[in-house]
């Protein structure tokens, strides 16, 4: 079937899509986009996390067919600027600046849902960050180094409103 | 496979009516998991996402609502905790049990009764409070099943072929009521057992929901008894310790729990004793405290 979805902006019509197949390989096979990373394929880890009509959700729990006409922002789209000359989301600079990414198989989910966080909070306490990043699983990091990326990410922000 | 996709809740039926395989879809937090793991390849999906009438909740009042809240089957998680967490209490902390956020974006409460997994969250919430579901079919029109009648089996539940959920239906709560679940961590966690109490002081009665720990979600009804007739509803007077260990005792032997990956039938029995004197201790005490603020 074809798929017709708005990715980072974009309009496109995905052709032979297979009826049960799920956002994340739609975008990763047919899209080129592989930057949701496709770990457990059952919502366990969050390295698919995207946006869906502004709303964070595992993609490998999407049917590609339920995106039809709807609006899908990947960790792709994060980055602003004209092609050539983007520049990172604070969010993606902060996790590079504090050692928060290793192996970085689970950045990309991490950052997606951290966006979300700072953006519907834009002071989270700590609580509020593990409990907002409590489906994203990470095994090289300990966590310690993402915690402080988000914080960082958070004042940032927070300082540059 | 074919994936269909309606409109309109009539447009949903009709489909449902015409291919009673189709499996339908919302939040694919259960569904998606089994196809991409080729466990079960139905012969259609039926998104369900796209009908309107299934994403929204009303209070009805009159004959046939008497004040109940009427919640679509396509209402998230997230949503019953932010929109309905002062009403529903119990169902909202159940809810922040489930998954993650990013699964409770996307998961369903209409979905939880669809797949009607022993170990569904939203199960013993339901069943303490009183729910019914309201199913529907194009042929024979809408019938409301009690939430107590509707699991049928391990995964298995009352509907027919040609049905869908539309909503359910409870009402909001008169009382406290509390939700209890074991697992191994905070996030993520299919409930070794969980246990749900809710306290109607109007009716001097004490609803009950256990969860993981038999075939089906069901109420532990001797335990309920014995609640609502030992408390002392007009004095509200202190849930003695020996009546609290009691009601856990009678919670624990109301289940029929299996050993499998997650726990053994003795831990989970033992664990829903627990869980049922912690959840009814505190759900009286609060009781207690609103009416000592009240007086």
């Amino acid at each position: 079937m074809r798929v017709n979805v708005t990715v980072n902006g974009s309009a496109e019509a995905v052709d032979d899509v297979w009826e049960g197949e799920s956002l994340l390989y739609m975008l990763r096979e047919r899209m080129g986009l592989p930057g949701s990373k496709n770990a457990c394929e059952q919502g366990e880890c969050g390295s698919c996390t995207v946006y869906l009509d502004g709303v964070p959700a595992c993609a490998c729990l999407v049917a590609a067919g339920q995106v039809e006409g709807r609006d899908v922002r990947t960790v792709e789209g994060l980055a602003e600027g004209p092609p050539g000359d983007e520049w990172l989301d604070p969010v993606q600079e902060a996790f590079a600046e504090t050692g928060a990414v290793q192996c970085g198989f689970c950045t990309p989910g991490l950052i997606v849902q951290s966006h979300d966080l700072i953006e519907r909070n834009p002071a989270p306490t700590d609580a509020e960050i593990r409990e907002a990043l409590a489906g994203n699983l990470c095994r090289c990091t300990g966590y310690e180094k993402i915690l402080d990326a988000v914080r960082l990410a958070a004042e940032r922000k927070a300082a540059a409103t | 496979m074919d994936f269909l996709r309606p409109a309109t809740w009539a447009d949903a039926l009709a489909a449902k009516a015409e291919r009673p395989g189709a499996l339908p879809l919302q939040g694919g937090t259960d569904v998606m998991v089994e196809i991409n793991f080729d466990v079960h390849r139905p012969e259609a999906l039926l998104d369900l996402t796209r009908v309107r009438e299934l994403a929204g909740w009303d209070t009805v009042d009159g004959d046939t609502g008497g004040g109940r809240l009427r919640v679509g089957a396509g209402v998230t998680y997230t949503r019953l905790i932010e929109e309905l967490g002062g009403r529903l209490p119990g169902l909202a902390q159940a809810s922040r049990t489930v998954g993650s956020p990013q699964i409770r974006n996307r998961g369903t409460a209409g979905g939880n009764l669809g797949a009607a997994s022993p170990a569904g969250d939203a199960h013993p919430p339901l069943l303490a409070g009183g729910a019914e579901v309201e199913a529907e079919s194009a042929a024979r029109g809408v019938r409301m099943i009690p939430a107590a009648d509707f699991f049928t089996g391990v995964k298995r539940n009352a509907l027919e072929p040609d049905e869908l959920i539309r909503a359910f239906w409870t009402p909001p709560a008169s009382g406290p009521q509390y939700f209890s679940k074991i697992g191994t961590r905070n996030a993520m966690v299919i409930a070794v057992c969980s246990f749900a109490v809710a306290l109607h002081p109007g009716e001097r009665r004490v609803g009950t929901g256990l969860g993981s720990a038999a075939p089906t979600p069901r109420r532990a009804a001797a335990a309920e008894e014995f609640a609502s007739a030992e408390l002392d509803w007009d004095g509200r007077g202190p849930l003695g310790e020996a009546a609290a260990r009691r009601f856990g005792e009678l919670a624990a032997e109301a289940a029929s729990p299996i050993d499998d990956v997650r726990g053994t039938g003795d831990y989970r029995r033992h664990a829903l004793a627990v869980l049922a004197r912690r959840t009814l201790t505190w759900a009286w005490n609060d009781h207690r405290n609103a009416g000592r603020r009240a007086s």
